[in-house]
């Protein structure tokens, strides 16, 4: 099945650089898992409904797997008691692997400074985007979700990005 | 509550002090009484307490006016038939001793009672499996103590493994080794959540499987533990408002309103008409959203997902009418002490019939893709069976109990906001499975529909906060231009609403059933302790009874069935 592109470029040879090329494949395949524990969770299914279609930016293929998924997409407040749990599920993701922290109880623990509430996810694992909002709107997923593939735009594919990091339970 | 029932509870307990606070019937008993009283109020016709609403304690270390004991326990029943609410409050002496339990009573006791274990420490003699319900096994120290320090974090580093409560659970129900050869197979060990996509946020479900049939299960909640109880203490009444947003977020207005009544109740204030119309509206429009999202959700798990368009496509337009009234979609913070945040914008009346117009449509898209469906109906009907009594017995309210053909709904059976004035009915299942409670939340939204045309038509006009300086913020026009409303708006804000002291607890019909707020106050502008009685709570404590003996796929669509809401599963 030719597309006609094939026929007029004949043998020709086109060279690009692997970063450029697999950074390309990566962008625009996101698979996310999300840990959705609390009202997040429901803003983000409205990310994922009609109106907002998250799959015009190619990430809509949810999985419910972390061994299948590149994208942690975090929707709610992490408790002590959830923690070691949301840390079991980022190690088990396959390298290369990005992570959203969605609204201010992920972020930052939010309006819950107390005994039970982790003061932000990314004292327990590496965050690359966060997002504001108590909820958030569905819009401000998508917008995390371009800047995530921003992110890997500019990545090389050789470096491991994570490699140092030591959270609360490490 | 009428005068009847005071008499006849001060004349079946003569020895306990006995006294009416709001709709219920306080008794002080001691802890030696207390087993006597509690199962005569369960046992003895004239009282016949089948629904036992919730257990909680007070610690009273840094309450103003001294007390017989540190702690006090006190346990909520109702009757629901005859509209009776009694509180049982017994002193604690000492709290590792503890007090007997009532888990022989009502099965709702075994959740109610290892929260109070959990968060105060106050061992229950006899209790079947008293350990940490919200808090994580590795915590030490009773977080609601009024000597915890609100921020002292605890970290976990493993979860609990559950083996010894599943065991004891197999052996409960009588599999023994001669079981095993006799279905010549092993048990296996099954573990759904606490992350899955059938948990729809954050519960474990540990099931022991013969084949694909469930031989015993056990739960554990408290993932989305976040400290509401706690962090309420510590802020004005008004503060507390954005709080229940996060409660049952499905449908928050209705925790908004719920929290007001509450409030507004002790306080002794009637909001205006208006108000009181709009809060019917809103609780009711609120009542559909939940439902729609229930469904919605429950039906992907069947694997229908079309239906997950027709119903959350409505539920997503909804979002936008809410955001125009209230400026939020989902936490919307729209109730005050007194009143409403503001009234509604010209044209919603217009705006809320389109909304309602385009919901019946889903509904009835939706209705006819599962309403004859032979699929649908195979693996709903006679599925996960929960009889009335065991219902009751474990504290279920709400449309999974009105499923089990329990007609009680505080909207007839305790009406508060005229309820009793709008002409609607309250379906009721006749079986008891999860057919029934899917089926009777379909019902329960054309009902809902019907209550919302009925207010607007008849919404009077006027004002929608109270017109009293101690409990409503002045208008700004005074706050900016006289130090008489400068000085009432400071006061209010800094030093929130002063409420008597005392000690009530006020209920109201939410989505998923009776939501009550036990308040302890100590005249200041903060509540000395506010408890929520969450709804799900003890439906998710008689989980194990819906899907013993039953296949583990049903046991995913019974829990979307009964609507768990980790926001107010575990506060």
């Amino acid at each position: 099945m030719a597309l006609g592109l094939e026929a007029s470029l004949g043998d020709t040879v086109i060279t690009t650089k692997l970063d450029e090329c697999i950074n390309w494949g990566r962008q625009y395949s996101l698979w996310p898992f999300i840990f959705g524990t609390a009202c997040c969770a429901i803003e983000f299914m409205s990310a994922a409904a009609s109106q907002h279609d998250i799959s015009r930016f190619g990430a809509e293929v949810v999985r419910f797997s972390p061994r299948q998924a590149d994208l942690l997409l975090v929707c709610g407040t992490i408790s002590y008691k959830q923690a070691p749990i949301l840390k079991r599920i980022y190690e088990q993701m396959p390298d290369p692997k990005w992570v959203v922290a969605m609204g201010a109880c992920a972020s930052s623990g939010g309006i819950y400074d107390n005994y039970c509430t982790v003061q932000g996810i990314d004292n327990i694992i590496p965050v690359d985007v966060f997002i504001s909002g108590c909820p958030p709107r569905p819009e401000a997923v998508l917008d995390a979700l371009i800047a995530i593939q921003d992110q890997i735009k500019g990545e090389s594919v050789r470096k491991d990005r994570h490699k140092d990091f030591k959270g609360i339970l490490d | 509550m009428n005068a009847t029932a005071l008499e006849k509870i001060r004349a079946a307990f003569p020895d306990a002090t006995c006294k009416v606070v709001l709709d219920s019937v306080v008794i002080d008993v001691q802890p030696e009484n207390l087993e006597n009283t509690l199962s005569r109020l369960k046992n003895e016709p004239d009282f016949n307490c089948g629904l036992m609403v919730d257990v909680t304690a007070v610690d009273y270390l840094q309450y103003p006016q001294p007390q017989n004991a540190r702690f006090y326990v006190i346990y909520t029943l109702r009757n629901w038939e005859k509209n009776i609410l009694v509180q049982v409050r017994t002193p604690v002496k000492d709290p590792t001793a503890g007090i007997p339990t009532a888990t022989h009573l009502w099965g709702a006791a075994k959740f109610g009672e290892r929260e109070v274990y959990d968060q105060y420490g106050i061992h229950f003699q006899g209790h079947p499996d008293l350990r940490r319900i919200l808090n994580h096994w590795q915590f030490e120290g009773h977080p609601l103590r009024k000597d915890y320090p609100i921020e002292k974090g605890q970290v976990c580093l493993q979860s609990d493994s559950l083996e010894k409560e599943i065991r004891a659970r197999l052996a409960h129900r009588g599999v023994d080794k001669a079981t095993m050869m006799d279905i010549n197979t092993e048990v296996m060990f099954l573990n759904i959540g606490p992350s899955h996509p059938a948990t729809h946020g954050a519960i474990r479900i540990l099931t022991a499987l013969d084949g694909e049939t469930i031989l015993a299960n056990v739960n554990e909640i408290g993932y989305l533990h976040r400290g509401f109880e706690k962090t309420a203490e510590n802020r004005t009444y008004n503060q507390i408002i954005p709080l229940t947003d996060r409660l049952n977020y499905c449908s928050s207005m209705i925790n908004n309103i719920a929290y007001a009544k509450a409030v507004e109740s002790w306080l002794g204030v009637t909001i205006t008409e208006r108000a009181q119309f709009m809060r019917v509206v809103l609780t009711e429009f609120y009542r559909v959203l939940d439902h729609l999202v229930c469904l919605a959700a429950a039906l992907v798990d069947m694997g229908g997902l079309t239906n997950y368009w027709y119903l959350y496509n409505e539920k997503e337009a909804a979002y936008d009418l809410i955001s125009r009234l209230t400026g939020a979609r989902l936490t919307s913070s729209f109730t005050r002490i007194g009143g409403m945040y503001r009234d509604f914008y010209d044209g919603w009346e217009t705006d809320l019939e389109l909304q309602l117009r385009g919901i019946e449509k889903g509904i009835g898209d939706a209705l006819k893709l599962v309403d004859t469906n032979r699929i649908v109906h195979d693996r709903t009907q006679g599925v996960c069976i929960v009889s009335a009594e065991t219902a009751l017995n474990y504290g279920f309210t709400g449309p999974v109990l009105r499923a089990s053909g329990v007609p009680f709904d505080l909207r007839k059976d305790a009406p508060y906001y005229n309820y009793e004035s709008f002409d609607f009915e309250v379906p009721v299942g006749t079986n008891g499975d999860i057919y029934d409670r899917f089926m009777i939340r379909f019902y329960e939204m054309a009902q809902s529909i019907r209550i919302i045309r009925q207010a607007m038509k008849h919404i009077p006009a006027g004002p929608v906060n109270v017109d009293e300086s101690q409990v409503c913020l002045p208008p700004k026009q005074q706050v900016y231009n006289n130090i008489e409303g400068l000085a009432n708006h400071f006061k209010l804000i800094f030093e929130g609403v002063k409420t008597p002291p005392g000690e009530w607890y006020d209920s109201f019909e939410a989505a998923n059933g009776e939501l009550g707020f036990h308040f302890v106050s100590d005249g200041s502008g903060k509540p000395y302790k506010l408890k929520v009685r969450p709804p799900c709570f003890y439906i998710m404590g008689g989980f194990h009874k819906m899907v013993e003996g039953n296949m583990i796929a049903d046991a995913v669509i019974n829990l979307s069935c009964i609507n768990i809401i980790g926001g107010e599963l575990d506060r």
